[in-house]
């Protein structure tokens, strides 16, 4: 019986020939990633450990981005507890104030994550390093402690979905319609427990940050992770990005998938997914009602990388956020900020009337900056628009593409860049 | 091992934002985490939950994000069991791993109703409805976890392994 992508990755981790679906396994980690609100409980957890050190030094990844710099006394302590635990560790990947950005954008900009590997992180959108042909996956912060003493986890070795894309994507439309297409497809269980293997002759035409932002999302189908083959735009990305050596794997032509489904790119449009599952999709052609919004959110590990950011601006370039909206613009990176003020976006989003903020994840989880009062409205790049999500319990969270994000902080109400004349 | 609780009774897509709002996560204490479990989809839990109280839900409790604050939340509050048709992966890694237990029944968590008087024996996997005077079989864990659940967690079971 063929395996999958994800099967092929996982038996060669546990140095076992082949793995099945169901099969529980033990495999070796390449890395564990932790932030600022799950690291300090794996660290309290370790404790408990009768080995108390890290299994590698170089292969752990400690990223302050929730809460930071941090908004009160409490995540302030957060963070000292990890910084105290990474300076006694010597833990190599430590990225606080100055160096951090959001952990999935991070990772593979600083060349921790490449092709082949098997990553574990305390967060639910580890599954994004799946867009470099990675087996990546989000486990909690027991998990975490126990990766970072023994360099090992158990997986249950997951069955497959197998997305076929083929076609080209349209102007305006970007790898947050795909996903948010799929997921709306499908349903937010619609991958429970299964990993999300992405084929088929449209990748080809699909950006690395195309690529992150779907992978990204695979835990809103419920998916355990979400993989895409590597071509030469992954080795391209990889050879600028890391100094690692990466493993290509592909899955045997007898793989087992569960279902299949075919997306021709060209026929998606601009999605929007409304409160509160991502699985609420409509087109936005489907949208005919006006949805008038209070805030707009662009940033994210979803949607802060600098494709997004270049097609934010191009639309809030001589244009300006309507009167009663707050735009808010959050470059995930340092090095992704920094590109941004070199190729003017900075200007443009600030001449706009939008705001422009350090790399955190902030709104993102409702954490802080940009939360929202009762029976407010936004409109966000984001990926969960969850009951409570970005503040109050009765606010609301659309979640779209950066495209549509920058557009309805110009009209005010939820818009695609077309009804700009773009 | 056994429980037995007044049941709390939940939907589908019961995802982590609700069980433990990301506001309270500058904390990493169980009561205090406990204090807020649920406030988002049901104000009075806390009030009204007991030591020993079981939820039940439907269709993929705990989905979002990987915080472990959840189950231990849930814990903390008291309770004893969480029942549901499905559930999120990561919940039910991170359950298993700070010893919560939790079962699969699609027959339980559609039939079982809010208020009613539940017992579960986790050795046979079995629910009895004490209120409606039914009797259910949940999904019983693979082996390998009901080591890890019965070493109490993920870490014990490692130490013990060395
Ligand atoms: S940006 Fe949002 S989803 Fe991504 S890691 Fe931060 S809080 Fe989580």
């Amino acid at each position: 019986m063929g395996m999958t992508m994800t099967q092929k990755i996982l038996a060669h981790a546990a140095g076992l020939e082949t793995v099945e679906a169901g099969q529980l396994i033990e495999a070796e980690l390449d890395l564990v990633l932790g932030n600022d609100i799950t690291s300090p409980v794996a660290i309290h957890e370790m404790d408990k450990f009768e080995k108390k050190d890290v299994f590698n030094k170089d292969k752990i990844a400690l990223v302050m981005d929730h809460f930071i710099p941090n908004k009160d006394i409490k995540s302030a302590e957060h963070c000292k507890c990890v910084r105290e635990f990474a300076c006694k560790h010597d833990i190599t990947n430590y990225f606080d104030v100055g160096k951090m950005g959001i952990e999935h954008a991070l990772l593979p900009e600083q060349g921790l994550t490449v092709a082949g590997d098997v990553i574990i992180g305390a967060d639910s959108h580890t599954c994004t390093y799946g867009a470099l042909g990675a087996f990546s996956t989000g486990v909690g912060s027991t998990d975490m402690a126990a990766g970072m003493v023994t360099g090992k986890a158990w997986f249950k070795v997951p069955s497959a979905i197998k997305f076929n894309l083929t076609g080209k994507l349209s102007p305006w439309v970007s790898g947050k319609d795909v996903i948010l297409h799929i997921i709306g497809m499908i349903g937010v269980d619609g991958a429970l427990y299964k990993s999300m293997e992405f084929t088929g002759d449209g990748i080809a035409s699909l950006s690395m940050d195309d690529r992150f932002t779907i992978a990204n999302m695979a835990i809103e189908a419920g998916g355990k992770n979400g993989i895409f083959p590597v071509d030469e735009k992954t080795t391209a990305y990889m050879k600028e990005h890391s100094k690692r050596a990466y493993q290509v794997f592909e899955a045997d032509a007898d793989a087992v998938y569960e279902e299949e489904y075919t997306i021709d790119l060209s026929k998606l449009e601009p999605t929007v997914a409304f409160p509160h599952l991502p699985e609420n999709t409509k087109t936005i052609t489907e949208i005919t009602e006006d949805i008038v919004i209070d805030q707009s959110v662009i940033g994210s590990c979803t949607n802060g990388r600098m494709e997004d950011l270049r097609t934010a601006a191009a639309i809030l370039k001589d244009r300006k956020v309507a009167k009663n909206v707050r735009c808010i613009v959050i470059p995930a990176t340092q090095t992704i900020y920094l590109q941004a003020m070199e190729e003017g976006l900075l200007k443009i989003f600030i001449e706009a009337g939008a705001v422009v903020s350090t790399p955190t994840c902030g709104p993102c989880l409702g954490g802080y900056m940009g939360i929202l009062a009762e029976g407010e409205r936004c409109i966000s790049t984001t990926n969960r628009n969850f009951v409570g999500r970005m503040g109050h319990v009765n606010s609301e969270v659309y979640l779209a593409s950066p495209a549509v994000a920058a557009a309805s902080a110009v009209t005010g109400k939820i818009s695609a860049p077309a009804e700009l004349g773009l | 091992m056994k429980a037995n609780g007044t049941v709390f009774k939940y939907g589908d897509n019961v995802d982590t934002d609700v069980i433990i709002p990301a506001r309270y996560l500058n904390s990493s204490d169980p009561a205090e985490l406990a204090e807020h479990c649920m406030e988002d989809i049901d104000k009075d839990f806390i009030k009204n939950v007991k030591k020993g109280d079981i939820i039940v839900a439907n269709k993929n409790f705990g989905c979002g994000s990987s915080r472990e604050h959840a189950p231990i939340a849930i814990k903390a509050a008291g309770v004893s069991c969480v029942i549901a048709e499905t559930f999120a992966r990561i919940f039910y890694r991170n359950s298993i791993n700070i010893g919560l237990p939790i079962i699969e029944c699609r027959e339980a968590a559609e039939a079982i109703e809010a208020g009613d008087q539940v017992e579960i024996d986790f050795d046979l996997g079995l629910i009895k409805d004490l209120t409606k005077g039914t009797e259910y079989k949940g999904q019983a864990f693979p082996p390998f976890m009901q080591k890890i659940i019965a070493s109490e967690g993920l870490i014990n079971y490692i130490n013990a392994a060395k």
